[in-house]
């Protein structure tokens, strides 16, 4: 009897590790069969590094600026913009879920709930990580080589998806308490153009009006910009390990801030 | 069959804000049979059925599935039961067969047993031609068959439908009819909420008439019904005329159950109480006088008319 359950039982995933496959799959399932998805996703952040950087080539009178091209300059800031679009748009899929009843019938099976919240994570770290390289790429096409080498693109990775997951973590909190996605959009729409701006993305720290400087201080996409744009124009800095606790306190601070929030949406 | 009930809910509340959706439910369901809550839109019996499939927590009250108290064991729950919701929630970029591949892994079936159920549902329900489109394609009908798929595909010991036919045409509604019946034939117990009545009189053994969170009747449709006294035994005699008629009357009304006797055009309607033995009694009586029949006609009151009985109101109101 014993032998038996035990041959049954090495056939049987760890039911935990078996849930979020599944579910991370179903996300890479749905991403491949929307076209306009994989052309937004993967193709936008390169234009955006191509229109910024050929836009402001000019710009390079603005004091601070000493890259060699505004698009070294700018592949800091666009990583990093990139980033925080993929992560606010992380808890779109959910909302939809949440809409059409499909999260009710998931939650009806026995699943572990943070099954379902990690696997949003992964799926979107793993597609931030994707377009981080897309945009180091081009960037190396227009004759922009990270200082740090192949080791900071590595880095420049890691400081992607840490930031990513933060925003993911807040568009999974919207998702969960904004009870129409009108107010989803809406809010995302809104705040996505001042946080841009209210960081070093377009233009440095030291350039920016005091108060201005004050607020992208406090805006975590500033140190990761810098810190980003340090490893590929500069080379390695002690500033880069502040830089990642920094990065680890915004995670951990909206980690579980909208762990409250699915808590109290999910049973 | 076992007395003791497959599931139990005991002093059922739930309260949105303000209002009282569940005030004080109890119900019991046992294994093998189908269970119909009944009622009209709004009346609580969905936010029942999502309490008992662990999808609600209720305020007050407790429930037993399958041996598991919801409260403490809601994983447990949830692992043996089915779930066919109301929406036809299902992801249309996903295929038939990929809707069956996730819940196979949710529901941690070993992969060699998920892909011979998905195989087993996907043919049950006739999707197994288009199980590889995805579900944008399927009509509204296809997409309720899947989400039964999907609901057995781990072999849940009862399955609980949210008002499974609603909005379907009539083809789509024959078949999950069929559906149901063939479940019910292997023993699956089954709990349903509707608010069609000839859905509640046809499928369910027994019924639990719900209206404004509270319990209103209870019993099989047929209990409910005999419990209207309105049983109506309709005679039409051969060659009626008036005379015929009139004696036939004043031979049928000392007959033990006969309520009340009324003509209509050649025909008497008798008002009984229900019984096993009235028509016979009524042959009985006729053949005695030499009478034969031309038609006959036993009916009990419809379903309808013991809501109105039990509620107050019809089951759907017009101007609300």
């Amino acid at each position: 009897m014993d032998k038996e359950y035990e041959r049954v039982r090495k056939k049987m995933m760890n039911p935990y590790l078996q849930e979020v496959t599944a579910m991370t799959r179903r996300w890479f399932i749905r991403f491949r069969r929307e076209p306009i998805s994989i052309i937004f996703g993967l193709t936008q952040p390169v234009l955006w590094l191509v229109l910024f950087g050929n836009m402001f080539q000019n710009a390079t009178a603005i004091p601070g600026v000493t890259a060699p091209s505004y698009i070294a300059f700018m592949t800091g800031g666009v990583v990093v913009m990139t980033v925080l679009n993929s992560g606010l748009a992380g808890g779109i899929e959910m909302l939809f879920d949440k809409e059409n009843g499909f999260l009710e019938r998931l939650m009806a099976a026995p699943i572990k709930r943070s099954a379902l919240i990690i696997s949003r994570f992964l799926f979107v770290t793993v597609l931030t990580g994707f377009q981080a390289l897309m945009i180091l790429g081009m960037a190396f096409l227009f004759g922009v080589v990270p200082a740090t080498g192949w080791l900071g693109v590595g880095l420049i990775l890691v400081i992607g998806m840490m930031l990513g997951i933060g925003f993911t973590a807040i568009s999974l909190a919207l998702a969960f308490s904004m009870k129409g996605h009108g107010g989803f959009f809406s809010l995302l729409g809104f705040i996505t153009l001042p946080l841009i701006f209210m960081s070093s993305a377009l233009v440095p720290l030291q350039s920016m009006p005091g108060w201005l400087s004050v607020i992208a201080q406090l805006n975590p996409m500033t140190y990761a910009i810098d810190a980003v744009r340090g490893l590929i124009l500069t080379g390695w800095h002690i500033e880069l390990v502040k830089v990642l606790v920094i990065l680890a306190v915004f995670d951990a601070v909206c980690l579980t801030w909208s762990n409250r929030i699915l808590l109290r949406g999910m049973r | 069959m076992d007395m003791t009930p497959i599931i139990s809910a005991k002093g059922l509340v739930k309260r949105f804000g303000k209002t009282t959706a569940v005030d004080g439910l109890s119900l019991e369901m046992y294994e093998g049979e189908v269970f119909g809550l009944l009622g009209p839109n709004g009346a609580g019996k969905t936010t029942t059925l999502r309490m008992l499939i662990t999808l609600l927590q209720p305020d007050e009250g407790e429930i037993v599935v399958g041996g598991f108290r919801v409260r403490e064991d809601a994983e447990r729950v949830r692992g043996l039961i089915g779930y066919i919701p109301q929406e036809r929630a299902v992801d249309r970029a996903l295929t038939g067969r990929e809707h069956l591949a996730l819940f196979a892994d949710l529901y941690h079936l070993p992969k060699a047993e998920g892909l011979g159920r998905a195989a087993w549902a996907l043919e049950m329900v006739g999707l197994a031609d288009r199980a590889d489109e995805v579900v944008m394609n399927y009509s509204g009908g296809m997409k309720k068959r899947l989400e039964i798929a999907c609901g057995l595909i781990h072999r849940p010991k009862i399955l609980f439908l949210d008002e499974p036919t609603l909005g379907l045409d009539v083809e789509s509604r024959t078949l999950i009819w069929r559906h149901i019946r063939e479940l019910k034939a292997e023993g699956m117990t089954m709990v349903m909420s509707t608010n069609y009545l000839d859905e509640a009189d046809q499928l369910c053994d027994r019924l639990a008439i719900i209206d404004e969170g509270k319990l209103a009747a209870l019993g099989t449709p047929r209990q409910l019904k005999e419990s209207l006294q309105g049983d109506v035994l309709s005679l039409t005699p051969e060659g009626a005329d008036g005379a015929g008629l009139e004696r036939l009357e004043i031979a049928l009304k000392g007959l033990d159950g006969v309520v009340q006797i009324a003509r209509r055009d050649g025909s008497l309607e008798l008002r009984v109480e229900p019984s096993r033995t009235i028509v016979t009694r009524t042959l009985d009586v006729m053949n005695g006088q030499g009478i034969r029949l031309e038609a006959i006609q036993y009916t009990r009151p419809s379903l309808e008319k013991v809501f109105i009985h039990y509620t107050g109101h019809q089951i759907k109101d017009d101007w609300v």
